[in-house]
């Protein structure tokens, strides 16, 4: 056998040498994984094993002014199944079937099936959820969850909205507020094996959720619960097709009631309701007036007229009520002075068009005043002109009425108004008594408000305050006001009118004995004209001399009578009766011979 | 040449077992059997409901081992020479068998049924070939001329690459750069080598190119989050790099829990450095590292060139093996299936690494103590 030679050492020495180089290399390599890369690779490797469950964090309260909680957290069950832990498939499968009262061949679907974790049934009252619970059964998970209830069912549905399965709001304050009212949700962190399996003795890792905030509204508990009954009696007794109205203080913007009829349930707001007015106020429906509709896609467009706020996602013609801008704009450029005398032969020429009066007989002679009283056509056509398209016009901007009013409601229409350069004399004179163009009924409000609480823009609103969850400091919401130019004066020129209006003209039966009130009736045709259909309206405040509350109902297309004077402004006249004295407002011994006129 | 440190004679007196590498193989596999267990526990768990499924083969194997490790330190090295042509003989019928009669497991068909027991043809021939090409080369007397001699000894082997070759790619690799290492050890000069290196780099590009799936591998390497086949290569570098300096803890690893497929095999690597850090991960490259080193003094002073040249063989082995799998695992190379050695699952390897590891100690008596 021969012997090993030094250069046989050598070459070993000299593979040893390369390899001692390449294992150097692997280790810089290593360093290099474990200390460089290692917080990339180990958060990647945790995002791996971590199985994440939200919980739910608690939404926020919506309560009234005075605390009557309008919208609230009930506590429900999601029942599951982790299919890798049940030991007795059939006793769950019998008994969840027969706690959840679900079909035998459904739950067997969903507990047999092979997943890390079935959901069974979700919203369960927690009652059944405990008794699940009860049972002990192997691979049954009982988690609880909060659902939004509303505990006044439909009242002021459309502007409270309501929340979606994932906890946020889908439509009115639940939109608007979503953010302070969601919170934020904790999570559940738990460790799992590569088939999904948590961990044992791993520890959960645990990030509370915090509760969302309570919004504290403007809106009077009992205050909408009787408007929002009012509207549903004129909306029934008038067979109309919808029926609203708005309280609002005129002097801060505060809305006390929005109803709109018909309201719909929030605890249910996804089934169909039929739009007849044969429903009750408490929201319930007969099941037989009932309709299927024939896609989703109608569905969806049924559910959505169900669920918009014709106050403020809607525009219609204003008709009479309108007169209130435009004596203000007119007392204010001094085109018109109160006791003039004008003649209404029952029209009024303007360029080459006739423009009737109401009352085609015409009123004949009587001052300005007395035409606002009689809601006499031609006195304003001839005022309008009068004013000339700029001059008037310079006033919608002013006071504020082109836009939108900046509502906290999702979804506000903003008014359709001839453009300035597009307006004409004919044009002009229509859009005097309230014709040819479509405002939002809380615009309306709004604009007047600015008007009678002595000049100052406010900004029509719901929220008042929100309470924070954390340390329950309630921050107060301010919203924009801005002065209009309108001086006190006229302010106060216009609710005198206005108020004779009331105690002696078209609006008398909105008047309350012993209270001053002011107002303005309008009925204004829908179009086509020649459907002959009409939108009755009132716009009434109280006191006359310092307005705390603005009132006004619009019902459409009522069957019958549509005259605003005549079905609108007893609405107004029940609701000023009972909330006036609610408000506190005092009452004034009544002048003599007054009392005849109201009746 | 003169000035060779260690180059001195030894007295027959000296010869005593080298305690160092006795130390390090134990302490190897030692540390390999806890770490099997931590890693094979889930995996035993999941599929034959006993965590300690993998552990008790192994430790079985490693019995047989050490008792066969026993042997070979004991038995003269020389009385190899007698066996190698036999041995290796054996070793290509056995990678024939299995061929046709071999059991596969995870779509390779690798092991011989003996009862109860399997045994994988691959691992025996590692060792085979060691002692094979060793007592070839010591036996030639003269040098032929240079290309003919390489050739030759080349030829001597293919068959045997070839076989474990079809079914098992990277035994076939290690196997052949055994071969090099030890034609490298034996033979005078660079250049012929440096040839062979770069013939070497151009078949394996021309190998490569030729099936698409080969290049995807590549593909793979650069770029692991990209293929779904990087997976158990983004899930060891998950593990690695979610070690950090000093690890999760002995049995705190979350990635063997099924994200690294069969943790306990090839990949183990990755869930030591998890558990460990990169301080246990460094500590075992410097026991692999004390290990070789061992080798190359027990080659160095080898009485003859057969003992030198089995030297050489096994700390080739060892080190294409730690190399190669430490490469795999952190990415550095493209992926192949390389176990490391005396820690990865498998009972045939760590019986044939002790055996090897007896020769590699009864040689290394003849280092000088002191």
């Amino acid at each position: 056998m021969r012997k090993n030679k030094t250069y046989n050492k050598k070459k070993i020495f000299v593979v040893f040498v390369a390899i001692a180089l390449v294992m150097t290399v692997l280790a810089g390599r290593l360093v290099y994984l474990m200390i460089f890369c290692s917080e990339y690779y180990g958060v990647k490797a945790e995002d791996l094993h971590q199985r994440e469950r939200s919980i739910k964090a608690a939404r926020g309260k919506i309560t009234d002014r005075n605390g009557v909680v309008l919208a609230a957290n009930k506590t429900v069950c999601t029942i599951s199944v982790i299919h890798s832990q049940l030991t007795d498939p059939e006793k769950v499968i019998s008994l969840l079937a027969k706690t959840l009262s679900m079909e035998e061949a459904d739950v067997r679907k969903r507990v047999e099936k092979v997943s890390s974790m079935e959901i069974i049934k979700k919203n369960v009252e927690k009652q059944i959820g405990d008794t699940i619970r009860g049972y002990r059964l192997d691979g049954v998970k009982v988690d609880e969850d909060f659902r939004r209830f509303y505990p006044k069912g439909n009242l002021a549905s459309k502007v409270l909205g309501f929340t979606g399965a994932d906890n946020q709001g889908i439509i009115g304050l639940e939109v608007k507020y979503d953010s302070q009212l969601k919170g934020t949700d904790g999570q559940l962190l738990a460790l799992t094996d590569a088939r999904g399996v948590e961990i044992q003795g791993a520890g959960e890792q645990r990030v509370e959720p915090i509760a969302g905030d309570d919004l504290i509204l403007t809106l009077d508990y009992n205050i909408q619960q009787y408007v929002q009954q009012e509207t549903y009696r004129v909306w029934q007794e008038k067979q109309a097709e919808s029926a609203s109205v708005i309280v609002m203080d005129p002097s801060n913007g505060e809305l006390l009631a929005m109803a709109n009829a018909p309201e719909f349930d929030l605890n249910d707001p996804f089934t169909l309701q039929t739009a007849e007015p044969g429903g009750q106020p408490d929201g319930t429906e007969a099941p037989e007036a009932e309709k299927q509709p024939a896609s989703e896609k109608e569905r969806q467009d049924a559910l959505n007229r169900m669920w918009r706020n014709n106050s403020i996602n809607d525009t219609y013609e204003p008709g009479s009520v309108f007169k209130i801008i435009t004596m203000t704009a007119a007392l204010s450029e001094g085109v018109v002075s109160l006791d003039e005398h004008f003649n209404c032969p029952g029209y009024k020429i303007v360029d080459d068009r006739r423009i009737h009066c109401h009352k085609r007989t015409g009123h004949g002679g009587q001052t300005f005043v007395e035409g606002a009283m009689n809601s006499c056509n031609p006195v304003f056509i001839e005022v309008g002109l009068r004013l000339g398209v700029s001059r008037y016009y310079s006033y919608f901007r002013q006071l504020g009425l082109l836009g939108k009013t900046g509502i906290d409601l999702p979804g506000e229409a903003s008014t359709i108004m001839h453009r300035e350069e597009d307006m004409g004399n004919v044009e002009l004179a229509t859009v005097a008594f309230g014709q040819s163009f479509q405002i939002t009924p809380i615009q309306l409000a709004a604009t007047v408000s600015s008007i009678i609480n002595g000049g100052t823009r406010v900004t029509p609103h719901f929220g008042k305050a929100v309470r924070d969850s954390q340390t329950g400091k309630e921050e107060i919401l301010t919203f924009p006001e801005v002065k209009t130019g309108i001086s006190p004066e006229v302010s106060e020129q216009v609710r005198g009118i206005l108020e004779k209006v009331v105690s002696e003209g078209t609006g008398n039966k909105a008047g309350v004995e012993g209270f001053s009130i002011g107002g303005k009736t309008a009925t204004s045709q829908t179009l086509p004209r020649s459907a002959r259909q009409y939108i009755s309206s009132f716009l009434g405040f109280a006191p006359a001399d310092d307005p705390k509350v603005l009132v006004l109902v619009i019902i459409r297309k009522p069957q019958g009578i549509y005259y605003g004077g005549t079905i609108a402004a007893p609405v107004a006249q029940r609701i000023f009766a009972n909330i006036l004295p609610y408000l506190g407002v005092e009452k004034q011994a009544s002048p003599a011979g007054e009392d005849a006129k109201t009746q | 040449m003169g000035k060779w440190p260690l180059k001195r004679q030894v007295a027959a007196s000296d010869k005593t077992i080298d305690y160092p590498l006795l130390v390090c193989v134990l302490l190897v596999v030692g540390f390999g059997l806890v770490m099997l267990y931590s890693t094979g526990s889930y995996n035993g768990q999941v599929k034959f409901s006993d965590p300690a499924y993998y552990l008790k083969k192994q430790f079985f194997a490693t019995a047989i081992g050490l008792a066969a490790m026993y042997f070979t330190a004991v038995t003269d090295y020389h009385v190899w020479a007698r066996f190698a042509v036999a041995g290796y003989v054996i070793s290509l019928i056995l990678s024939t068998l299995v061929l046709f009669v071999g059991q596969s497991y995870n779509g390779s068909r690798r092991w011989l049924a003996l009862g109860p027991l399997s045994f994988q043809p691959a691992e025996f021939a590692k060792l085979a070939v060691i002692l094979f090409l060793a007592h070839m080369i010591s036996r030639r007397e003269k040098q032929s001329r240079p290309l003919a001699y390489l050739i030759g000894v080349f030829a001597l082997i293919l068959p045997i690459v070839a076989l474990v070759g079809t079914n098992n790619l990277s035994t076939a690799i290690i196997i052949l750069g055994i071969a090099v290492i030890m034609i490298f050890v034996s033979y005078p000069a660079y250049f012929p080598f440096l040839c062979i290196g770069g013939a070497g780099v151009g078949l394996m590009t021309v190998f490569l190119s030729m099936e698409a799936y080969r290049l995807e591998r590549l593909l793979i390497w650069k770029n692991p989050e990209k293929y779904e086949k990087g997976y158990q290569t983004i899930q060891g570098l998950y593990a690695i790099g979610s070690g950090g300096l000093f690890g999760k803890g002995l049995g705190e690893s979350l990635q063997k829990l099924g994200f690294v497929p069969e943790a306990q095999n090839d990949m183990i690597f990755s869930i030591i450095c998890e558990e460990l850090g990169l301080a246990g991960a460094l500590l075992l490259i410097l026991l692999f590292f004390v290990m070789i080193w061992r080798f190359l003094l027990a080659a160095q002073h080898g009485q003859d060139l057969f003992g030198t040249l089995i030297g050489a063989g096994i700390l080739g082995h060892i080190s294409i093996q730690v190399i190669l799998n430490i490469g795999v695992v952190t990415n550095t190379i493209p992926n192949t299936g390389i176990t490391l050695p005396f820690i990865s699952y498998g009972g045939t390897s760590v019986v044939f690494l002790l055996a090897e590891m007896g020769i590699a100690l009864n040689l290394s008596r003849c280092i000088p103590k002191r």
